[in-house]
């Protein structure tokens, strides 16, 4: 999809919120100046594109009660990980699954997978059932649990942003 | 206070319902209100005092950096305890570090930075080390696995 200089308008007009009103799509049109199906096909073209990931809301974990919040990192071999990397992304209980680079020495890990649970213990039994994964059993590996949060936020983008 | 025992079972549905998208038409909360069986004021409502509340970040789109031409990494620091709350103050004024955590581990701080370009990535690295001190560590994704992030409220 080619973002036009239109979707950009609309894409900052939803930055920061949609409104609550009966018809924000009419509004953020309104805004940008364009028709309410304008605004509605592009955000769906950006939405089907992956431009957007998602419309909808985000929650802070801890908020609704996931206290406990892991980053469990493993040091895969390279040839291995981006299969273990899909397995890992397919459980259920993995929030977040990404193939990273490794700053060696200090830091030999290269998949990092996210846990978000209502307590450590129950975390902790999810990191066991994740080495019994093929090609995670003598992996080495470290879970990290954060133990403040000091800032949380979207992305924003101050201007509209430059297509790539 | 504790947010989370303030949730009643509605509060529960909608951020259930929502977290997996909001429709893209031309009355898109009286379609959520009809799915959950509210009228439409108290979804928007409701949807409001979330956010006041501060359990919701944010109601809108969750973008794709790297597709818009952003740039997005994580990085992480080894900060000595006695410096930790400065050192979290200085990364935090920097308006281009979008989360902050800190993690039981040497490496005590993980900081996620988002950028208008890929390039202003390294200018807002070493503008953490200017003013820390310390080595940022970048740790760019090189591929992505799962990024569901939905939690069942």
């Amino acid at each position: 999809m080619d973002m036009t200089e239109t979707h950009q308008c609309v894409l900052a007009a939803v930055a920061d919120g949609l409104p609550f009103s009966p018809s924000p799509y009419a509004d953020i049109g309104r805004q940008v100046g364009v028709d309410e199906e304008t605004v509605i096909a592009m955000l769906s073209d950006m939405l089907e594109s992956g431009t957007i990931k998602r419309l909808g809301l985000v929650a802070r974990h801890r908020e609704l009660g996931y206290r406990a919040n892991a980053m469990v990192v493993w040091d895969v071999a390279d040839e291995l990980v981006d299969a273990v990397g899909q397995r890992m992304g397919a459980v259920d209980f993995v929030t977040l699954c990404y193939r990273r680079t490794r700053r060696p020495p200090d830091w030999p890990y290269n998949l990092f997978s996210m846990i978000h649970g209502r307590d450590r213990a129950t975390v902790l039994a999810q990191v066991d059932e994740l080495t019994r994964l093929p090609g995670l059993t003598d992996v080495p590996r470290s879970v990290l649990f954060s133990s403040r949060r000091f800032k949380q936020r979207g992305a924003r983008y101050a201007r509209p942003p430059v297509p790539a | 206070m504790n947010a989370e025992s303030n949730l009643d079972a509605a509060d529960r549905a909608l951020i259930n319902h929502l977290q997996g998208g909001f429709p893209i038409v031309e009355e898109p909360f009286a379609e959520v209100a009809k799915h959950l069986d509210m009228d439409e004021e108290e979804v928007t409502r409701r949807l409001s005092d979330l956010l006041a509340r501060g359990v919701l970040t944010r109601f809108g789109p969750m973008y794709h950096a790297e597709r818009l031409g952003g740039g997005l990494t994580l990085a992480a620091m080894k900060v000595p305890d006695d410096d930790f709350d400065a050192v979290a103050e200085a990364v935090n004024a920097q308006p281009e570090v979008a989360h902050n955590y800190a993690r039981d581990h040497a490496f005590n701080m993980w900081f996620v930075i988002a950028t208008e370009t890929p390039e202003r990535i390294a200018g807002v690295i070493a503008e953490i080390e200017t003013a820390t001190g310390l080595t940022v560590h970048d740790m760019p994704k090189r591929r992505e696995f799962f990024v569901g992030l939905r939690f069942e409220a």
